[in-house]
């Protein structure tokens, strides 16, 4: 199994899909001839050459649109968009088109394309260029959400979502392309739906997807060394559908819960989490679940400002040792 | 066009014409609800474009008054009106309504409710066809008012840029559901917005069909020889007013009298009958028989069908899970 940064991992499954099917292209922004901002799509316009691999004007919510209505007719659209903030302006086409044509035409439509985005804070970026905004897809009817924590699940999960008929959103975070990791030799295809144990425990789940994994195996670390607390840490990789099953078992097993994530507390993933711990492990929990979220303010240029908007492993550690009246 | 093709157009329109004004009648029955959005006035619109292109071959696209459009494609005119009823023998299934009649099988890609929605979804079909080098082009049928929308422009500069085979048709009935087209548009000739993008342009008289023929063909030979896409702006106007809940406060009845000494209907009908190729008789026989089909098979079978399964709700929110396991569960390789 090879080390892999999280950006080479997404290449080469593009890479390995493009070369099987001759109907799978991508698309976005400076993704071709610049090779893609994030070098997601580094060196594959000279490989398959315009036709697949197009650079798009900017002009998001029409390219988004111009590759669903390709995807009806069999093609497979691999659709970046270079920031999750302009994904605003996509919504439209991803959200009225990709998401429902398939139900509003009883079926006989479908819109088998990937929305790949990246999301979060990163450095300094502001207001407008630091949105988390998976808990929008992952309220919407007819798309698949899934967001990565490592370079195995960025390279497995794009594998799957394309060759899935139903249009799939992989939300990926700015900060994370440099992460290096084990990606298996051999072809892997990641589940889309479900979760992973990263971490067993027995005292608290710490649930969170994305980034908030690293923070939450962190402060497990922390709680394991410093504290005698064993936490176990459960990656959310799918939003949409969320493993409800997966939640209960850890949960049934930990008794109490900490939800994490970037984004901020209001309608926020951890919010729909909650909501299952609710209807799933009410019984199940000595104590009132706890969500660790982002202040609830655009995001600030400053780097203090910044850095105190948003939760980190000391936040998560803070948490639980509350939960446990140890603070 | 043919005396034979002209005829069996007349006979097609008269389909259209009838089709709508019975769903009007459905409608105020409540047996149609929601929104719904009438075709009569503009016929020779879809008609002569569709004439001079390839109804079930090539691809066509549209907004929320599509039930002509469907059904010129090849749709069925019985599981059309079962949609707009509502029931599980409908063009959709009763899942989309009036304003999301699909037939993929003729390849008539949808009718779609956010203006000017379907402009980039064209564009995309007719990369796919690029893609896959086939022959059949992709049509877009919208209205003026679309071309407000920021998808109109976005979707004009790829098409033209990628030489995509669209065929873009504006169907110009003056209205932006009930603003006049000078009060909200600064250019009223939509086909002089599109000279910017470098994309070719026609406007023709969208009453009459023969004219509306031509100016198709025109446009269709330009975009299937691979030249890119085409735009054509045809004037016509829309009787009904935008949908149902709406009075027509906006403009006169002499305006819209005006308009109706144009009917496109019975601009075909009278040149056939100067032609000699058909009496006034003939044409009151020919109604009579359309309204009989209408009645009697298409709203029968509308009314006598059943209604979806409330068990079934979910069933096409994703695709057959069964279909899909291999990418949900990791057990694929």
């Amino acid at each position: 199994m090879a080390e892999m940064m999280y950006w080479e991992a997404i290449r080469r499954a593009h890479d390995e899909e493009m070369a099987r099917d001759p109907l799978v292209i991508c698309m976005g922004e400076d993704i071709g001839v610049a090779g893609g901002t994030y070098k997601a799509t580094k060196g594959l316009f000279e490989k398959y050459g315009p036709l697949r691999v197009m650079d798009t004007p900017i002009s998001e919510n029409s390219y988004t649109g111009l590759g669903i209505g390709a995807s009806f007719l069999g093609v497979r659209p691999i659709i970046e968009i270079m920031s999750v903030n302009f994904a605003w302006l996509a919504m439209d086409q991803m959200f009225n088109s990709a998401a429902k044509v398939r139900y509003m035409s009883g079926g006989q439509l479908t819109a088998p394309v990937v929305f790949r985005s990246p999301g979060g804070t990163a450095h300094q970026l502001g207001a407008q260029h630091s949105a988390r905004m998976e808990k929008v897809f992952m309220g919407i009817a007819g798309l698949r959400v899934v967001t990565p924590s490592n370079p195995r699940q960025a390279y497995g999960l794009l594998k799957s979502a394309v060759r899935c008929d139903d249009p799939v959103f992989i939300n990926e975070h700015e900060l994370m392309y440099n992460m290096k990791g084990p990606v298996p030799d051999a072809e892997y295809f990641h589940p889309l739906e479900g979760s992973e144990i990263t971490r067993s425990g027995t005292d608290v789940t710490l649930l969170g997807y994305n980034i908030s994994v690293h923070w939450n195996l962190k402060a497990a670390e922390i709680l394991d060394k410093q504290y005698g607390i064993s936490a176990e840490v459960v990656d959310l990789y799918s939003l949409a559908p969320l493993d409800r099953a997966g939640i209960r078992q850890s949960v049934a097993k930990t008794h109490r819960a900490v939800v994490v994530g970037e984004d901020e507390a209001p309608v926020s993933v951890a919010s729909e989490v909650i909501a299952i711990l609710n209807e799933e492990c009410f019984f199940d929990l000595d104590a009132a679940p706890v969500r660790i979220n982002s202040a609830n303010v655009p995001q600030p240029y400053n780097h203090t400002l910044e850095m105190a908007t948003i939760p980190n492993h000391e936040s998560v550690v803070r948490a639980v040792l509350k939960l446990f009246g140890k603070a | 066009m043919k005396l034979e093709d002209k005829k069996r157009v007349l006979r097609e329109m008269v389909v259209h014409r009838r089709f709508e004004e019975r769903c009007y009648q459905a409608y105020i029955e409540r047996k149609i609800g929601g929104f719904l959005h009438l075709y009569p006035g503009q016929e020779a619109c879809c008609n002569g474009v569709m004439e001079a292109a390839r109804p079930g071959y090539d691809y066509v696209i549209t907004g929320y008054r599509d039930h002509v459009h469907a059904i010129k494609c090849g749709a069925d005119p019985k599981a059309v009106m079962a949609e707009l009823y509502g029931k599980e023998t409908g063009s959709s299934k009763g899942r989309g309504g009036s304003m999301h009649i699909f037939d993929a099988q003729h390849h008539f890609m949808g009718g779609y409710a956010l203006v000017g929605g379907p402009f980039p979804l064209a564009a995309g079909i007719a990369k796919a066809i690029q893609l896959k080098g086939g022959d059949e082009i992709a049509i877009c049928f919208l209205g003026d008012a679309a071309n407000n929308q920021g998808t109109f422009h976005e979707t004009l500069n790829m098409a033209a840029l990628w030489k995509l085979p669209v065929l873009f048709v504006c169907e110009n009935n003056l209205y932006g559901i009930g603003t006049a087209i000078e009060r909200s548009t600064a250019v009223v000739h939509q086909h002089k917005r599109v000279c910017g993008y470098g994309i070719e342009a026609a406007e023709c008289d969208g009453q009459d069909i023969e004219k509306v023929y031509e100016a198709a063909k025109l446009a269709v030979n330009h975009v299937r020889s691979g030249k890119g896409p085409y735009f054509l702006e045809l004037m016509t106007y829309r009787y009904r007013g935008h949908s149902m809940s709406d009075a027509r406060g906006y403009r006169t009845r002499e305006e819209e009298e005006e308009w109706k000494q144009r009917d496109p209907i019975y601009l075909l009908r009278d040149r056939l009958i100067a032609e000699k190729a058909m009496t006034m008789a003939d044409y009151e026989a020919l109604e009579k028989e359309v309204d009989h089909y209408i009645e009697h098979e298409v709203v029968k079978f509308a009314e006598e069908s059943p209604e979806p399964r409330v068990e079934e709700l979910e069933k096409y929110v994703l695709a057959e899970r069964a279909t899909q396991m291999p990418w949900l569960t990791g057990q694929a390789a």
